[in-house]
């Protein structure tokens, strides 16, 4: 499948969650299959953290660059193209084409560096509210996400009732933990403390907080395994013959930290990396209802389907339950999948059988 | 007349059913088509829950043992078990939750009693094995058997009331000596 980005601007100023306003933004999508007459067969993809708009098929000049969830979306996937007109869009502060630091302050004429205002998922969501106005779709068939992104599927839910028929949240949680903000704030002072960062003024003097950016991804992607996954893939395997006795790279996992530190720290922009964090931290909709997350849904009038995985450490499946046990108190049509799948929080990302069939079976009983 | 059949005459039009072991989902569409009753079924088996899913029923994948922690109380009318008590560890705290979260319990299982399965264990001396019993000692999924007089017992222990009972044998109803000549229960319970 040939695909190609695509950018809707907005001219009309975003108020945001904070207070601050954004004068005017630009949204990178790409669409996949074709809206039909009765405009009922839309669904909306979310990305989680360092994703993008580009889910699924490929750029005619880049056939190896396929999108982050091509095993899940395309004609006969789990989510059919041929039945469904999919979108997948970057939400605004990200570093890949939508609205965000690295863009250009209509202010200043110079990007917005530490300026780009805090933005959390209820204003990702309304921005990709617009953008649904803009492509004249009413009313999604879905929206659908894994982890942040389906923070984004929950949300639509609450921000629009009467625009979602499903909302499919996979490896989810409604609110993040100490432990998981924890982990938020380390990648954070990982950037912040690097000396490049320059208060996040860094574009115009030619650097990159680099080795904060490093350590970030290093800090995410050991929350992103399961311990059994990460000991099944490298074990205690060395990298050179002996043990060194020094403190260059001894173990695979070392290696393969260094290897995602570095390739991730080439392409994504700290200060989206700071902005997304506190986005995850701040999110919590039960928080207006005095913590009480049945409560918060009782707004929603969309189907769900809560997915989770059981070595999930980050987003657990006991989180999961939080929210069906939420929707079960609003009456909601949910189902719940707890796939036994060792991968760890990635293994939203992965083909499994059990999985993907479940998704399937979904999204072919959602009528057009 | 099967136990489904006999569940879904029980169900009253419009109910709110939960179906605890809820295999495929055939139980749950047939009382949604039939008695507009709509509901939720708890499965533990990866390809049961997909099989829900395709059949358009509400499930959540869950293990009945950890309890019903999910539901709350008194948010559902009838909770039924069907054929499943029996593939329970724990019955006791099981059947207190399900009369926590449902008005009434419904619950259908293989009569450890009837005729058949006595004369394989006293005359052949053998565990038994038939139609509602199909697995040997070894690789069967249930783990507590019982009779009517037992499950009864429970439910006196319980302090439940038995609201209703059909014992059922090829799927014909049994009134003479059900505990003898009925192979499979059918129970209405409330607390």
């Amino acid at each position: 499948m040939i695909v190609a980005p695509q950018k809707a601007s907005f001219t009309e100023p975003l108020k945001l969650q904070s207070g601050a306003v954004l004068p005017e933004f630009e949204i990178a999508y790409e669409t996949y299959g074709e809206l039909n007459a009765a405009r009922s067969n839309a669904v909306l993809v979310c990305h989680a953290l360092n994703a993008s708009h580009h889910v699924a098929g490929a750029y005619a000049n880049e056939p190896e660059n396929l999108g982050w969830w091509d095993n899940m979306v395309g004609p006969g996937k789990p989510l059919d193209t041929d039945r469904f007109f999919v979108i997948g869009n970057n939400y605004i502060g990200s570093c890949f084409g939508s609205t965000g630091p690295t863009s250009t302050n209509p202010a200043t004429g110079k990007p917005w560096g530490a300026d780009f205002p805090v933005v959390t998922v209820e204003d990702w969501v309304a921005a990709q509210a617009r953008l649904a106005d803009r492509l004249g779709i009413e009313r999604f068939a879905a929206v659908m996400g894994g982890s942040l992104g389906a923070m984004q599927a929950l949300q639509w839910a609450l921000s629009f009732p009467q625009r979602v028929r499903n909302s499919i949240v996979i490896a989810a949680t409604p609110r993040l933990s100490a432990q998981n903000i924890a982990f938020n704030e380390v990648a954070r002072q990982a950037i912040m403390t690097d000396p490049d960062f320059h208060g996040g003024h860094y574009y115009d003097k030619g650097v990159v907080p680099r080795r904060g950016l490093r350590i970030a991804r290093m800090i995410g992607h050991i929350t992103y395994l399961s311990d059994d996954a990460m000991m099944e893939k490298f074990g205690r395997v060395l990298r050179r013959v002996t043990p060194g006795f020094d403190f260059d790279i001894d173990f695979e996992i070392e290696s393969y930290l260094r290897h995602q530190g570095d390739k991730f720290s080439t392409y994504f922009d700290a200060n989206t990396y700071l902005r997304i964090t506190k986005a995850l931290d701040y999110y919590d909709p039960a928080a207006q209802y005095g913590g009480d997350l049945s409560k918060a849904f009782a707004r929603a009038q969309a189907d769900f389907l809560v997915v989770s995985f059981t070595s999930d450490w980050r987003f657990s499946s006991a989180r999961s339950r939080e929210i069906v046990r939420a929707l079960l108190d609003n009456r909601r049509v949910v189902s719940y999948l707890e796939i036994d799948a060792p991968q760890g929080h990635d293994a939203f990302l992965m083909d499994d059988a059990r999985y993907f069939g479940a998704l399937r079976a979904y999204f072919g009983n959602i009528a057009l | 007349m099967t136990d489904a059949e006999t569940i879904a005459r029980w169900v009253a039009p419009g109910s709110r059913v939960l179906d605890l072991g809820c295999g495929d989902g055939v139980l749950l569409k047939h009382l949604w088509q039939t008695r507009q009753a709509p509901g939720y079924g708890v499965e533990i088996d990866d390809a049961n829950v997909v099989a829900c899913i395709r059949n358009d029923v509400n499930v959540l994948q869950m293990d009945l043992e950890d309890g019903l922690a999910a539901f709350a109380d008194r948010s559902f009318d009838y909770v039924i078990l069907s054929e499943t008590l029996q593939t329970i560890h724990r019955q006791e705290p099981l059947m207190q939750e399900m009369l926590r979260v449902g008005r009434e319990a419904i619950v259908s299982f293989p009569n450890f009693g009837y005729w058949r399965a006595r004369i394989q264990i006293a005359l052949a001396g053998h565990m038994p094995v038939s139609k509602e019993l199909p697995y040997q000692w070894y690789d069967t999924p249930n783990v507590h058997h019982c009779t009517l007089v037992d499950f009864e017992a429970l439910c006196a222990k319980l302090d439940f009331k038995v609201l209703e009972r059909l014992v059922l044998t090829d799927g014909s109803a049994v009134t003479t000596l059900p505990n003898l000549l009925g192979s499979l229960a059918v129970y209405r319970v409330s607390a």
